[in-house]
């Protein structure tokens, strides 16, 4: 079941110069979530911007949810600057979320700059069922964000934190290392190249993968056609808003 | 409370409100259920169909532009078979009516595909002869007096069903291709489809489409779309069905003040999915407050001097 309500702005928190959490309290939006599932916000009533804008759910708690994004672009900057108290016209949830309930014990979170949204409410939600590993990947340490997450390690491209280089490198030298003991399961979002390079890793290490993945869209719920994800096949198009955004890597085109 | 009429006649199809929503702005009809209550619609126009199914363009398939979008989507769809055997039961089950949008590369494949779909429990057809973003079929035909011509007279000749045309507004008189559909026996047409138009990402010095061009839509070509509707009923006697960046009631109301029949919300549907049905209630509240009876009084009552 899919909602359109309005959710009121409770609480807005700068992460980093350039990342900001902001908390929205909706008992429909909020109780019906899954992990890795998304909202399409209405940022304008007017007719600029027009169109809606998709955040993942970045973390879930009774009857809140909280979105964290980049202030980019016109929509972006409305939802930041909203005041407490503000409400704007919400759909949700939408998409089809991570599969957690598949038969493994480590869950590898791989996150790229702000593909780590996600996985506060993922993290959250396995709580103790799983043991979670988390391998966060940015440009700087001025783009790490490590809210809600736990057991974490840190790739930057220019070493400013953490190790000196790409997020999937880290997370080979580990898999090299066979520090899990137990079945793992890959769990990512991120740029494109990132996934990619997963894509690789898991096979030469046979490893599940389940990657989120994003494309401009407009509905976000499968009417207007407009965010259309390959398949490995060649065979068609599948929608990231409603077949996805979450893909085990094997399936899709990167 | 006095009853207001909402209904509307267009050739022999009745609507019981002139609100319906556009092709390819609501998917196949159903999967907006969860917002809003498909019952009360006037008529629910689906994707376009084409003969055999097509996968659509490569991503990006669609970009923002001030108040409005640009789409190439490429006409994806399921094909009249599959349409048939999955959509249609599910559509049947709403109580408004099923116009089924065709789109085909041939004059071939839109009357095979009118002969399948017209053995079926559906309540028009409105054909597509106006989509940019394929290679074949869409605009190459719609420009086309002739071929807007054959495409019609052949389609009327293939069904008992009401016709309605989609109209191109990529043209210099679409009151012409009015008047050819009229004379080739359609019962309406619908305009407007599209504006072809395009966006460049200036740091990729990139189409913003991987098509290069697509389909303008949204409240960014209302005016536009109201005048050539306006060219329409001003020139031709063929009831009008006005699309073009509608979002609220005063919208849907400028057009039926023009003259058309009713309208279908398109872009809208993308923004606001139970929008149309706060039209339909706009509607009726602004009959009320202004002592009409019926729509009907509104519709083509523009005051010229």
């Amino acid at each position: 079941m899919m909602f359109q309500t309005f959710a009121q702005v409770i609480e807005k928190k700068i992460l980093s110069d350039q990342i900001i959490l902001v908390t929205f309290r909706s008992e429909e939006l909020a109780k019906n979530a899954k992990p890795g599932q998304f909202v399409n916000v209405r940022v304008s009533e007017s007719c600029y911007p027009y169109l809606r804008r998709p955040f993942s759910y970045c973390d879930v708690e009774g009857d809140t949810f909280k979105l964290m994004f980049t202030i980019f672009g016109q929509g972006t900057k409305i939802l930041a600057n909203a005041p407490i108290g503000s409400k704007f016209d919400v759909i949700g949830p939408l998409g089809n979320g991570f599969n957690l309930e598949d038969d493994y014990e480590h869950a590898i979170i791989v996150g790229g700059g702000l593909g780590i949204a996600p996985f506060p409410f993922f993290t959250r939600f396995l709580n103790e069922k799983k043991k979670i590993h988390s391998y966060i990947g940015a440009r700087t340490k001025d783009f790490v964000v490590t809210y809600g997450l736990k057991n974490f390690q840190i790739a930057t491209d220019d070493g400013s934190i953490g190790y000196h280089g790409n997020v999937v490198e880290l997370l080979r030298m580990d898999l090299e290392k066979n520090t899990f003991y137990g079945k793992i399961k890959i769990f990512a979002c991120g740029p494109t190249p990132m996934l990619k390079a997963l894509k690789q890793l898991s096979e030469e290490f046979d490893v599940d993968c389940e990657v989120s993945t994003e494309e401009s869209m407009a509905c976000g719920f499968g009417i207007c056609q407009g965010c259309p994800v390959e398949l490995a096949d060649s065979s068609g198009y599948k929608l990231v808003c409603k077949d996805g955004p979450v893909f085990n890597v094997k399936e899709i085109k990167l | 409370m006095s009853e207001i009429n909402l209904k509307i006649r267009i050739g022999s199809l009745e609507l019981k409100n002139p609100v319906l929503v556009a092709s390819g702005t609501f998917g196949y009809g159903i999967e907006t259920a969860d917002f809003m209550d498909l019952n009360q619609l006037g008529g629910i126009i689906t994707k376009s169909l084409s003969l055999k199914p097509r996968k659509g363009n490569p991503p990006k398939r669609i970009a923002e532009t001030p108040s409005g979008m640009l789409n190439a989507i490429g006409l994806a769809n399921i094909g009249v078979e599959k349409f048939i055997e999955e959509k249609l039961p599910l559509l049947k089950k709403i109580d408004t009516k099923i116009i089924v949008n065709i789109a085909a590369s041939s004059v071939e494949e839109y009357v095979e595909c009118v002969r399948i779909l017209d053995k079926e429990d559906i309540d028009a057809f409105e054909i597509n002869v106006s989509c940019p973003n394929v290679k074949e079929g869409g605009l190459e035909f719609g420009r086309d007096l002739s071929r807007v011509g054959e495409i019609t007279n052949k389609v009327v000749a293939s069904t008992n069903k009401p016709v309605i045309i989609k109209l191109t507004p990529n043209v210099t008189y679409i009151s012409q291709f009015a008047r050819v559909a009229k004379e080739e026996g359609a019962t309406a047409v619908s305009a407007i489809n599209t504006l072809v138009g395009m966006a460049v990402n200036v740091y990729t010095r990139k189409p913003k489409l991987s098509h290069i061009t697509g389909g303008l839509s949204g409240p960014a070509i209302r005016p536009l779309a109201l005048a050539k509707v306006f060219e329409i009923i001003q020139n031709v006697d063929i009831p009008v069905i006005g699309i073009g960046g509608i979002t609220s009631f005063e919208d849907a109301l400028e057009f039926l003040i023009v003259g058309a029949k009713a309208v279908q919300i398109g872009t809208h549907n993308f923004v606001d999915p139970s929008g149309p049905l706060k039209i339909i209630n706009g509607l009726e509240e602004y009959l009320r407050k202004f002592n009409f009876k019926d729509i009907n009084e509104v519709i083509g009552s523009l005051q010229l001097n």
